[in-house]
């Protein structure tokens, strides 16, 4: 089983749900990253995102949009996170995913990066701008190292198209909550109506929802169904600020899940 | 024997939308059900005699259709060598070539039960288009526009007010076509059920660059028949400017078996390649995946992209189509640049020769093409895509001479 996998399981055996937190990888330079990761860690995170920043990100808000020209303007190379994540892999003992567009990955040289992650012991891919239909060449190259192309399904997905995805995902299903970008959202009109306990009916290995999740109360509510949540935005922002108190209270609020009966 | 028939022997895009190995879909999940959909829906409009005479009807009565292939005694004097053919797009319905594609779109987006419609644009003349095209056809229109070229084109951000539009100013990044195409790409993954991107240049993820260029192929089809008339023969050479290259792709595309016509695409070399400040992506770029195509890029070494400068906003693009892209590689189009300053050259050459002010874009293959011409046999043949007129870039022009030797 996938080291992500087992992480994902062991949060919801525990009586939780997993929380994936987001952080720009060179937001304020990239010595501060090992802190973060030790923040993050110690305040109990599942795993990490790591966002690896890019010129034109189309798929992000605001909020990442801002962090990614910070850690660009503090000259973040994909090449200087893989190898200050290879520097403090032995302390970090949670999984790491690296979330990067595609770009910065074929500049890098597609077979190069996923060798370089497997020595820098990350876990998992998320590329937002490589859909099922491009993934093959990528895939191929992260397999041969052991790396899961974590891929996203959005709820508004065709039935057909999600059974084919699920079918190739690994590690764990990225479940797009709504249509739209990245950032914080107040409401989410109360519901999913049904997409994602349908998505969760459909997927053999965990379901994470992500997308716009920024308040205890939203985690609350897709922990529920869900096997764990991604925040991005709002620890991207209270990390920038300098606020901690946020973001443990977002990941406490995950450690007490009334999972309804199945 | 002169070829009056077109051949096909050229067939791109394949199944998955690559010319050769550039193109594809680079997009979030989110937007493959929209790009499928449209994909089939295109089909199936092309196939549609209604559709097709709708569209024929739009372009003859409204567009203007077909504009001349002008003939420039005065100009070809001037060059001192090959005739100089102008393809009138400037003659057109809103002063250029993107209402082919405008009209084109916002048919099948109507068609297709789609109510709003979005348009990114640079130097403003796809934005007018597509407003002019959603006025018409009564639909709701958005357009994306980059900060510094709201400054720069401030008329034509009045025009597409005046035609109903709304138009958002884009701040992130350089404010420019490329942050303006990133902003119109979120808006349109938060609202594709009901809306429709009309992408103006002959880019982004698959279907857009074939549809994009089917619409634009009516100049070269036009181009290629009216030459036949006049000449009894192709042309030697057929000159377009490119940035992200919709008036290129459809003049070169009619072309593209003819072996014997030779096709030159014209970059922006802003303040010259060497300085690093220009547009030039199929110059002085290298390939890369940006709003959903593999394409040449402007990037740096870790594939940050990089920005573009050109005088003229509708070629400042750090990117150049993938089937472009192809032909760099194949080498069926020379691909070759022409900075600012030649450009301003070649747009004060052609209104005091002609008496034609050209758009700052197709300056620079007017500055290309006389120098092409020059160079070549009074028996030959040069045709320049004029693919818009120059009225919006007067105020820009204005100040670029005052800022040089102040003399027009």
């Amino acid at each position: 089983m996938s080291e992500i996998t087992k992480a994902i399981l062991q949060a919801r055996e525990a009586g939780g749900c997993a929380f994936v937190p987001y952080i720009m990888a060179g937001d304020g330079g990239l010595d501060r990253l090992k802190e973060d990761l030790l923040f993050l860690q110690e305040a109990g995170a599942t795993a990490v995102e790591l966002g690896i920043p890019f010129s034109d990100p189309a798929a992000d808000g605001p909020v990442i949009q801002e962090a990614g020209l910070r850690a660009l303007s503090a000259g973040t190379t994909l090449k200087a996170v893989i190898e200050e994540v290879k520097a403090i892999r032995e302390e970090v003992h949670i999984p790491i995913i690296f979330m990067t567009y595609l770009n910065p990955v074929l500049s890098y040289g597609m077979a190069g990066f996923a060798n370089d992650c497997q020595e820098a012991g990350i876990a998992g891919v998320i590329v937002p701008d490589v859909p099922f239909e491009e993934s093959e060449p990528l895939e191929d190259c992260l397999r041969m190292n052991g790396i899961d192309l974590i891929r996203l399904i959005p709820l508004s997905a065709p039935e057909d198209r999600i059974r084919k995805i699920v079918e190739a995902a690994e590690g764990f299903i990225y479940a797009v909550t709504v249509d739209g970008i990245t950032g914080v959202r107040d409401s989410f009109g109360g519901t999913t109506d049904g997409r994602l306990e349908r998505l969760k009916a459909i997927a053999d290995i965990p379901v994470l929802a992500g997308f716009g999740i920024s308040a205890p109360e939203h985690v609350r509510d897709f922990g529920r169904t869900a096997d764990g949540v991604i925040v991005g935005s709002a620890i991207v922002d209270a990390l920038h600020r300098g606020e901690r108190e946020p973001i443990k209270e977002l990941i406490g609020s995950a450690k007490d899940i009334a999972v309804p009966a199945e | 024997m002169v070829n009056t028939t077109e051949q096909k022997a050229y067939q791109a895009p394949d199944k998955t939308g690559r010319y050769g190995e550039y193109g594809g879909r680079f997009v979030p999940e989110t937007l493959m059900p929209a790009l499928l959909e449209l994909e089939t829906a295109y089909r199936e409009a092309k196939e549609d005699p209604e559709f097709v005479a709708q569209l024929e009807y739009y372009l003859k009565d409204y567009v203007g259709r077909e504009n001349p292939l002008y003939f420039a005694e005065r100009l070809t004097e001037n060059a001192g060598g090959a005739k100089i053919y102008l393809k009138r797009e400037d003659l057109n319905h809103t002063g250029a070539h993107k209402i082919n594609n405008a009209i084109g779109q916002a048919l099948l987006a109507k068609r297709m039960g789609k109510t709003k419609i979005i348009a990114e644009t640079g130097a403003g003349q796809h934005g007018v288009a597509t407003a002019t095209a959603c006025a018409l056809l009564d639909m709701e229109c958005i357009v994306f526009m980059g900060k510094e070229d709201i400054r720069r084109q401030e008329l034509n951000v009045f025009r597409m007010e005046l035609l109903g539009a709304s138009v958002v100013s884009v701040d992130q990044g350089s404010g420019t076509l490329k942050d303006a195409v990133n902003e119109a790409l979120r808006y349109w993954v938060a609202n594709v059920s009901d809306t429709h991107y009309v992408i103006g240049s002959a880019l982004g993820p698959h279907p857009f660059p074939e549809i994009v260029r089917d619409f634009q192929r009516v100049i070269g089809a036009e181009t290629r028949r009216q030459i036949l008339e006049k000449e009894g023969r192709l042309p030697d050479a057929v000159v377009a400017c490119v940035g992200g290259g919709s008036n290129s792709i459809g003049m070169f595309h009619p072309f593209v078996d003819d072996t014997e016509v030779a096709l030159y695409g014209v970059e922006a070399a802003g303040s010259g390649i060497e300085t690093g400040k220009h547009a030039a992506a199929l110059t002085g770029g290298r390939p890369g995946a940006l709003h959903g195509a593999y394409m040449y890029l402007l990037q740096d070494e870790a594939g940050q992209i990089n920005e573009a400068h050109s005088i003229s906003a509708g070629l400042d693009y750090p990117g150049a189509g993938p089937e472009h892209s192809h032909f760099r590689d194949t080498g069926r189009v020379t691909y070759t640049s022409v900075t600012d300053e030649q450009a301003l050259e070649a747009l004060k050459m052609l209104s005091r020769k002609e008496g034609i002010l050209p758009a700052l874009e197709s300056s620079h293959a007017v500055h290309y093409a006389v120098e092409l011409a020059s160079g070549m046999s009074p028996d030959q043949i040069v045709v320049i895509c004029l693919s818009g007129r120059g009225d919006k870039d007067v105020m820009t022009v204005r100040d670029a001479l005052k800022g040089g030797d102040g003399n027009v």
